[in-house]
C-alpha cells in the first residue's frame, strides 16, 4: 500500500514533467502544423545550459538562462527553417526537424561526452516523509512547479490576447491573418514557449533520483512523444492527460517490475509505448484529438 | 513525372503512353542505346560487377553496407515517399530480418542448447526472414492501416523500443546483449565465406567478394520490383493516397488496405536489408537497431528524393558511405579525428552532423532531393538546345 502510494506520487510528478514536453509538441503542432522531432534537442540544450552555468551564476539564474536559451533556439528554428521552407507538405518539414535534431544532439553529446553533469538544484537528494510515505523533494518540486507552469499556460491560452491569436491561427490561419493576427509572430512565440517548457522539463528529468544530465537524457525526452499522442496532438488538455498517463504507467510498471519479470527487464521504459499503441488502436487521433473530417 | 521517364523494357501499352505523353509532346523517346541514360546504366553495371577484382576489403564492406541501406531505403520510400505514411519503425523490421535469418539458419547452439535455431538451409532462412518481417508488419497493420501521417510515425517509434526490449530480453532467440554469430550463406554448394578458398583471375575471393555479388543481385532485384510496383496500378493508387486520401477513397481505392499492404511490403524490404546486413556484420548486436537507425533511413530517402527508387538508392548509398569514408580519411580531413582521440569530431559524429545538415538543406533548398537535381543536370548535358527560341526556364516552369 505504501509502495503503491509512493509510486503514484512519483508517477504523477514525472507525468507532470512529461506533460511539459508534450505540451510543447502540441503548441508547435497547433501553431505551425509541424511535429517537432527536434524537441529532444531543445530539452538537451536547455538542460546543458543550466548544468554548465549553475556553478558560476547560481542555480536559479542558470535555470532561467537554460529556459531562455532553449526558447531562443526554438524561435530560431522557426525563423530559419519553418518560415523559410517552401515545402507544402508539413510531413517533410517534420523530417527536416529530424535532421536538425540529429545535428544538435550529435554536437551536444560530443560536448557532454561520457560525463554526468549535476544540475546544482537546491533539493539535492533530500527526502520528505509524510507518515510512512517517503517522497524525494525533487519530485515534489517537479510537481508543484510543473503544475504552476501548466496552469499558467492554460490560463494564458484561454484569457490573454496571445492565447486568443494562437487559437485563432490554429483554427484557420488565413482568416486569422486577415483579422490582424500576425502569423509569423504567433508561430515564433509558440516555438519559443515550447523551447522554454522543454528546458524546464530537462531540469526535472535530470535531478534526483536520476544521476544527472548525460547523453541519454534526450532519450528520456522521447518518452514524451507517447504523452502527446495519447492525448491527441492538437489538444492542450490532452497533453496534460497524456503526460500523466505516461508518468503513471512508467512509475507503476517499474515499481512492480519484480512481479513482471517474465516480461523481461527494463519494462518500464517500454510500457508507455505499448499503452500508446493500444490507445491508437481504439482512437487513431488520441484521446482528445479532433477526429479528422474531410469535406469533398 | 514518372510517366515521362518510362524506359526501355516496358510493355507496349505503356511505351505508347510514354511516347504520346512524354517530354511535352515532343518526339518519342529514343531507343535506350541512343539515350545517355542507357550508356550510363550499362557502364555502371560493368563497373559494379568488376569492383571486387580491384578494390580492397574496406570498400567492399562499405559497398555492401550501402547496398543493404539501399534495399531498406527503397522499402521505406515506398511507404513514406510514395504513400505518405511516415514510419520511424524501420529499424525494428531490419532487426526482425537480421535475427530471423540467424535464428532460422543457425543450428541450436550453446552447451545445453540455450540458443534456438531451426537449422534451415540458408536461402530458405533468407526467404523466411523476409516473410517474418512481413508478418511483423502485418501484425502492426491494424495501426498502419488506420493511423496516418505523423500519428503513425510516432506510433512506429513504439516498435523500435519494443523491439530493443525483445532483443535484449528474449535471449534464447536473440542471444541477448552479445547478439549471435550469423551463419554463412550457402547457395547451390557455394559458400559465401572465406573458406573454402577461391581464386578468380588471380584475385582471392573471400566472403566479402562473394557477398558483393549476392548483394548486387538482391539490390537490383529489389529496385526492379519496387519500380514495377511504383509504375503500375498500385503505384498510382499509392500516390493518390498520399496526395489526397479522401479522393482516393472516393474513386474506389481501399485506402486502409493499401496503407497496411504497403506497410507489409516495406517491412519485407527492411527484412531483406537486415539479412544482408547480418551477413556482412557476421554478428548481430541489439544496440545497432535503435531509433537512430530509423532516423538514418528517413534521412536517406529525404536526401535522395522522396517517392522514387533511384532516390532511395542514391540516399542510401550517401548516408551509408559517409561515416565509412570519413573514418577512412579521418587523418587527412580538417576537424575530423579518429574516434576516441583528441577533441576533434569523431568520424561517426561528423557523418551524423553532415547528413543531418544535408536533410535540412535538401528540404530548404532542393525540395525533391538529389535525384531530380541529378536528372536535371544530366538532361541539361545530354540535350543542349543551342538556338531554341523559348528559354529553357520556361519549360521548367511548366513541368512544375
Amino acid at each position: 500500500m505504501i509502495k503503491l502510494l509512493e509510486l503514484l506520487v512519483n508517477g504523477v510528478s514525472i507525468g507532470a514533467v512529461y506533460a511539459l514536453i508534450a505540451l510543447g509538441f502540441v503548441i508547435i503542432y497547433r501553431a505551425t502544423e509541424v511535429v517537432n522531432f527536434a524537441h529532444a534537442s531543445l530539452v538537451l540544450v536547455g538542460g546543458y545550459i543550466t548544468a554548465v552555468t549553475h556553478q558560476h551564476i547560481g542555480f536559479w539564474p542558470a535555470l532561467g538562462l537554460g529556459i531562455a536559451g532553449a526558447a531562443v533556439l526554438g524561435a530560431a528554428l522557426e525563423f530559419l527553417l519553418i518560415r523559410r521552407s517552401k515545402a507544402e507538405n508539413r510531413h517533410i518539414l517534420a523530417i527536416a526537424t529530424i535532421g536538425i535534431d540529429i545535428v544538435i544532439i550529435a554536437q551536444l553529446t560530443r560536448m557532454i561526452g561520457a560525463d554526468v553533469l549535476a544540475m546544482g538544484d537546491p533539493w539535492q537528494n533530500q527526502v520528505v516523509r509524510i507518515g510512512e510515505v517517503s517522497i524525494a523533494q525533487t519530485r515534489i518540486a517537479a510537481f508543484v512547479i510543473a503544475a504552476l507552469v501548466l496552469t499558467g499556460f492554460v490560463l494564458a491560452f484561454k484569457y490573454t490576447s496571445w492565447g486568443l491569436s494562437m487559437r485563432a491561427a490554429a483554427e484557420d490561419d488565413e482568416t486569422a491573418s486577415l483579422m490582424g493576427v500576425r502569423l509569423g509572430r504567433v508561430s515564433m512565440s509558440a516555438w519559443a514557449v515550447a523551447g522554454g517548457l522543454a528546458a524546464l522539463a530537462a531540469l526535472f528529468l535530470t535531478v534526483f533520483p536520476t544521476p544527472g544530465l548525460d547523453r541519454a537524457t534526450s532519450l528520456a525526452a522521447i518518452k514524451a512523444f507517447p504523452a502527446a499522442i495519447i492525448g491527441g496532438l492538437d489538444s492542450t488538455n490532452g497533453a496534460l492527460a497524456g503526460g500523466l498517463i505516461v508518468g503513471l504507467t512508467e512509475s507503476l510498471v517499474t515499481g512492480y517490475q519484480g512481479d513482471l519479470t517474465f516480461l523481461g527487464r527494463g519494462l518500464g521504459e517500454v510500457a508507455p509505448f505499448i499503452v500508446m499503441v493500444a490507445i491508437l488502436l481504439i482512437r487513431p487521433t488520441g484521446l482528445f484529438g479532433v477526429k479528422e473530417t474531410a469535406r469533398v | 513525372m514518372s510517366e515521362s521517364s518510362v524506359s526501355h523494357p516496358a510493355p507496349p501499352e505503356s511505351a505508347v503512353r510514354a511516347a504520346a505523353g512524354g517530354a511535352g509532346g515532343g518526339p518519342g523517346r529514343p531507343s535506350w542505346y541512343r539515350r545517355p541514360g542507357g550508356y550510363l546504366t550499362a557502364a555502371a553495371a560493368v563497373v559494379l560487377l568488376a569492383i571486387p577484382f580491384y578494390v580492397e576489403v574496406f570498400w567492399l564492406q562499405a559497398g555492401l553496407f550501402a547496398m543493404a541501406a539501399a534495399i531498406g531505403a527503397i522499402g521505406l520510400n515506398l511507404l513514406t515517399g510514395a504513400t505518405g505514411q511516415l514510419s520511424l519503425g524501420h529499424a525494428f523490421f531490419i532487426a526482425v530480418g537480421a535475427y530471423g535469418y540467424v535464428a532460422m539458419a543457425a543450428e541450436p547452439a550453446g552447451g545445453g542448447g540455450e540458443l534456438l535455431g531451426l537449422g534451415l538451409p540458408t536461402p530458405v532462412a533468407m526467404v523466411g526472414a523476409v516473410l517474418l518481417a512481413g508478418l511483423a508488419g502485418l501484425a502492426f497493420s491494424p495501426i498502419a492501416g488506420r493511423v496516418s501521417g505523423i500519428y503513425l510515425g510516432i506510433a512506429s517509434i513504439a516498435l523500435v523500443f519494443i523491439g530493443q526490449h525483445l532483443l535484449f530480453n528474449a535471449a534464447s532467440v536473440t542471444g541477448g546483449f552479445n547478439g549471435r554469430i550469423v551463419p554463412e550463406f550457402t547457395l547451390l554448394g557455394l559458400s559465401f565465406a572465406d573458406t573454402p578458398e577461391l581464386v578468380l583471375a588471380g584475385v582471392p575471393f573471400g566472403a566479402l567478394e562473394r557477398l558483393w555479388y549476392l548483394g548486387l543481385a538482391l539490390a537490383a532485384g529489389s529496385a526492379l520490383f519496387a519500380r514495377g510496383v511504383l509504375r503500375g496500378r498500385p503505384g498510382r493508387a499509392m500516390n493518390t493516397i498520399r496526395d489526397h486520401p479522401t479522393a482516393a477513397a472516393v474513386i474506389g481505392i481501399p485506402v486502409a488496405r493499401y496503407r497496411a499492404g504497403v506497410f507489409v511490403l516495406s517491412s519485407m524490404y527492411a527484412g531483406l536489408s537486415g539479412v544482408l546486413l547480418a551477413l556482412v556484420f557476421q554478428q548481430t548486436v541489439p544496440d545497432y537497431f535503435d531509433l537512430f537507425l530509423s532516423l538514418d533511413y528517413l534521412a536517406m530517402i529525404v536526401i535522395g528524393g522522396l517517392g522514387s527508387v533511384g532516390g532511395a538508392v542514391l540516399g542510401g548509398v550517401f548516408v551509408a558511405l559517409l561515416p565509412q569514408v570519413l573514418t577512412r580519411y579521418a587523418d587527412s580531413l580538417p576537424l575530423v579525428v579518429a574516434a576516441g582521440t583528441g577533441d576533434g569530431l569523431a568520424p561517426a559524429e561528423a557523418a551524423r552532423i553532415l547528413y543531418g545538415a544535408a536533410v535540412v538543406a535538401v528540404v530548404l533548398f532542393i525540395p525533391g532531393g538529389l535525384l531530380p537535381l541529378w536528372q536535371r543536370c544530366r538532361d541539361a548535358v545530354a540535350r543542349p538546345r543551342p538556338n531554341s527560341a523559348p528559354p529553357p526556364s520556361d519549360d521548367k516552369e511548366k513541368t512544375r
